[in-house]
């Protein structure tokens, strides 16, 4: 007789495959990190692949020069993907020709502009790794949070308020605070999910979708009325914040690159260490893998979800907040381009650790900077973001990936080695 | 005459593991033929491939004599083989002739199906061998024993010659056991060849004819009931002398540790699955609470365990009262608990073994100093720990989930077996366990005992209620229906108290011996 209430529902399958050590914990050193790269390093290539063909069959030069004849259609198609990728590979780390050439004419703009790619892509890597880690936390503690588009815009409005509203007060004072307000208003839109889910059950899944849109609404009528800024006809956009609130940038323009980026770098530290090396990592990672075993074990269920959303709203706001005290300065509706949801992505991508986090938000900020230049060759930004949801498509679905380039799963026949019974005695 | 099935140099490779290895078996026209085997020989393996589930590399099957190629359960049915499954492919909202029908449905007419047809061809099987049923019942509606039953109609009503029974008796009483050994005896008698598969050792020397041990993958003997006893099948199965018998002295009883008084606990169904229970463990003793599966043996450990709030009565742990204690409270008392389901509540299947192993004590020094977890002392300890309980593990770091079910049990043991404790409640612990994992969890459970450790062992398997109590509780529609101490029960008392037959009626052994509170 079948046991129903035994199935596993889809979410937690999901969420297993989501958090399983892609390796067999008995390969170690180089030959685990390549395995672990292996797939996700597939992906990229077939995206990239895959993005080629979009762009010639996108390209209304390429159907000219087809009309003319096979072989300059050809030609073009190769022309046209060189450059693109050339543009997105130049846009993302820099014109090597450009940097040598503007060190030779010794003009100090001239250097930093050709030396920004590399920056500015690190900049654009921020808030995807504070987001990314908002839903790497949450996958750890088996809650799936959509939410973190609202909540960076509740941490986002939070920051902005506290940043030009709050006056009078040193820098050092004035910005961290500023930035904690932003992790405040992030975490209490994870908690109020949160706490739905422990004390009633609804589903995260659907709490944080309807949070995204109370978020984008509330903020719109806050920068439209009592958050807007004098003088802009009710514009919805915010006042500047003061400069004591601003998150400092290194260099003079145009190079963006600020201390934010290390904030999230220590963020992802912190993550690690919370989930991995502490007692409260512990639960919250066993209330993730198996909350029945975590019942057994004396675990408090009902805090731990509470506690994962709101911890993971709190990074989701710090990408709000990062976005407006270190580059924006002001808030308006273009906050973000789906930080939020690209997040969900990514940490698939980084299999919800922080390192993978902070790898795959460094080709998704180079990806998205490159895009910037590849758009001036009339290659539409869109394609950009097809071959980002192309390279997610292959790294969430590996079968994909290990069919095509049959990469052999080494796992079955691994455990079949140590599996067998003890009584009878493997000797 | 040819024999019914013939199997030839059979060979299926796994990646990695030789599963089956060049077996041969021959199966005459009425022969019973057990196949005893521990988890994990290839019983099954070369069952699927019988059924048509998976494809040998290597060999050749004959049915009466003429060779086939079996590529789907079409082609078994076709070719007259039949599998009962140990778990059963019925429709609990359908009749026993619908669900009869169901893929072999007669019509009438087009398309109108031809019920009273097929109804009272299942009247003809099932008085032909003995077999009631009612073909109008809705299969919930009835038990398991009787489900089974359509399981095998089934498999008539297809015309199968050759029947598989995959470990029939696993959800069924000792007397629906019984009922069932008849019942594939006159299949027998009346021409039909069966395959028997099972790890249980009294029952292949009760019902079959003919008896094939394998161990990884190859046929290790073959030999007949009269020439074999449990000791020898033992071995043969395990590869090396098993005691099967639990060695144990004669309990020394002490102070109460656990005291449940008029109990009440419902389900998540809100149904009262455990009325009114009392009863008390003592340090140093083993009292086994014996029933069939579902008679609210779950919901009792969880109550015990703190899992589940009861609805109302006592729980005294140490003379403290923990009715409403949390889990984690219950456990700081001195609570070792060994779960009904490993995998659903005993592990977290991706964690490695050494998480798995502090999954009770991770916060506690020396595993925590303040928040931080301590990965040298909790590894050093895992390590310790699986040379102490042999688990046997690539490392420390491996993840539980690629561990055999036999080593996964063993985690749990060395945890909750690692720690000082005043009570042990354990429920089913050897479930799905071959003969050599059970022997030592028996041991294991015994010397704990002997420590002076209370334990509350739950298990639907009579034998090892009966092996490694001291006093047995039988349960049975949420009620204690007896506390019988184990030197004067029974197997066929306990087995009809299990089945609801009153103490009365079943004929306690003795006058006086059918003692409802402790004789202690």
């Amino acid at each position: 007789m079948s046991k129903p209430e035994n199935k596993p529902d889809v979410g937690k399958v999901f969420l297993e495959e989501v958090t399983r050590p892609p390796v067999n914990e008995r390969v170690r050193g180089w030959q685990r990190v390549g395995r672990v790269l292996l797939v996700p390093a597939l992906a990229v290539v077939t995206g990239l692949l895959l993005g080629a063909v979009l762009i010639i069959l996108t390209s209304e030069s390429v159907w000219e020069a087809f009309r003319v004849s096979l072989g300059s259609g050809l030609v073009t198609a190769w022309n046209t993907i060189v450059q693109a990728y050339t543009a997105l590979f130049t846009g993302a780390l820099g014109d090597p020709v450009r940097i040598v050439q503007a060190f030779q004419s010794g003009d100090a703009l001239e250097i930093r502009r050709a030396l920004n790619p590399i920056p500015e892509s690190l900049v654009n890597a921020t808030p995807y790794i504070f987001a990314g880690l908002a839903v790497a936390l949450g996958f750890r503690s088996g809650l799936f949070n959509i939410g973190v588009e609202g909540q960076l815009f509740m941490g986002a409005a939070a920051a902005t308020y506290v940043g030009y509203a709050v006056k009078g007060l040193p820098g050092f004072i004035h910005m961290p605070l500023a930035f904690l307000a932003g992790a405040l208003g992030g975490a209490v839109w994870g908690f109020i999910p949160g706490w739905l889910k422990a004390k009633t059950g609804g589903h995260e899944v659907i709490n944080t979708i309807m949070m995204n849109w109370i978020a984008f609404r509330l903020t719109e009528w806050l920068l439209g009325g009592p958050m807007t800024r004098p003088g802009s006809g009710g514009l919805p956009i915010s006042p500047m914040i003061e400069k004591t609130a601003e998150i400092p940038q290194f260099f003079p323009a145009p190079i963006r690159f600020h201390l934010g980026f290390f904030i999230a770098l220590g963020m992802a530290w912190l993550v690690h260490w919370l989930l991995f090396k502490t007692t409260w990592g512990f639960d919250l990672r066993t209330v993730g893998a198996n909350p029945n075993a975590a019942r057994y074990a004396g675990m408090n269920i009902t805090r731990n979800i509470i506690l994962a959303m709101t911890l993971s709203g709190a990074l989701a706001g710090m990408a709000g907040a990062n976005q407006i005290l270190a580059v924006n300065r002001s808030m308006a509706l273009g906050l973000s381009p789906g930080y939020g949801f690209d997040s969900i992505a990514l940490a698939l991508l980084g299999n919800s650790t922080p390192v993978g986090v902070i790898l795959s938000s460094l080709l998704f900020g180079a990806l998205r900077n490159g895009a910037t230049r590849m758009e001036l060759l009339r290659i539409p930004n869109d394609i950009v973001s097809i071959i980002q949801a192309l390279i997610l498509v292959f790294v969430a679905a590996p079968a994909i990936i290990r069919t095509i380039y049959r990469v052999k799963v080494p796992k079955e026949a691994e455990e079949a080695v140590f599996v067998g019974s003890w009584g009878g005695g493997n000797k | 005459m040819p024999p019914v099935l013939e199997l030839k140099g059979i060979t299926k490779r796994f990646p990695g593991v030789l599963a089956n290895d060049h077996i041969d078996l021959t199966l005459n026209e009425g022969e019973i033929l057990a196949l005893l085997g521990e988890n994990g020989a290839g019983k099954s393996t070369l069952m699927n491939i019988l059924y048509g589930l998976y494809q040998p590399d290597e060999g050749e099957v004959f049915i009466r004599g003429e060779k086939i190629t079996i590529h789907s359960p079409i082609d078994a049915i076709r070719a007259g083989i039949g599998m009962v499954h140990q778990h059963f492919m019925l429709i609990p909202v359908f009749t026993v002739t619908e669900n009869i029908m169901l893929g072999a449905e007669s019509v009438r007419m087009g398309d109108f199906l031809d019920r009273p047809a097929a109804a009272a061809r299942i009247r003809e099987i099932s008085s032909r061998y003995g077999l009631e049923v009612d073909p109008n019942a809705y299969v919930r509606d009835l038990p398991v024993g009787v489900q089974q039953r359509v399981e095998i109609i089934k498999l008539l009503y297809r015309e199968a010659n050759i029947l598989i029974f995959d470990e029939p008796t696993a959800v069924l009483t000792p007397q629906e056991a019984d009922e069932l050994f008849v019942i594939m005896r006159e299949l027998a008698r009346q021409g039909k060849s069966i395959i028997f598969i099972t790890h249980k050792l009294r029952e292949v020397l009760d019902v079959a004819d003919r008896i094939m041990v394998i161990r990884r993958g190859a046929v290790v003997g073959e030999t007949v009931p009269a020439q074999a006893d449990r000791q020898t099948l033992a071995a043969m199965m395990v590869g090396r002398e098993v005691r099967l018998e639990v060695e144990k002295r004669i309990a020394r009883a002490g102070d109460v540790v656990l005291e449940v008084h008029d109990l009440v606990v419902t389900d998540a169904q809100k149904q009262i699955t455990v009325d009114g229970v009392s009863f008390d463990v003592r340090a140093g003793e083993i009292l086994g609470v014996a029933g069939v599966q579902g008679n609210g043996q779950t919901e009792l450990v969880e109550a015990v365990t703190g899992l589940r709030q009861p609805v109302s009565g006592s729980i005294r742990l140490l003379g403290q009262d923990v009715t409403r204690a949390t889990p984690r409270e219950i456990i700081e008392l001195g609570t070792a608990h060994v779960p009904e389901d490993r995998q659903r509540d005993g592990l977290v299947l991706s964690f490695p073994v050494a998480e798995n192993i502090v999954l009770c004590t991770y916060y506690k020094p020396p595993f925590a100093r303040g928040v931080q977890l301590q990965r040298e002392i909790i590894y050093e300890t895992a390590n310790r720990l699986i040379a102490d309980f042999d688990i046997r593990t690539p490392s420390a770091s491996t993840t539980v989930g690629s561990l055999s079910g036999g080593n996964q049990q063993k985690v749990i043991i060395a945890r909750e077996f690692s720690r000082p404790i005043h009570l042990l409640v354990a429920s089913q612990p050897t479930r799905g366990l071959d003969v050599g994992s059970i022997e030592y969890i028996h041991q294991r459970i015994v010397q704990k005992r002997d420590e002076g450790c209370a334990v509350l062992l739950v298990s639907p398997e009579l034998d090892e209620v009966m092996e490694l109590s001291d006093r047995i509780a039988v349960m049975y529609r949420g009620k204690i229906v007896a506390i019988v101490p184990a030197e004067s029960a029974t197997k066929s008392y306990i087995g009809l108290l299990m089945a609801g037959v009153s103490p009365e009626q079943a004929g306690a052994p003795q006058e006086g011996e059918r003692i409802v509170e402790s004789t202690f």
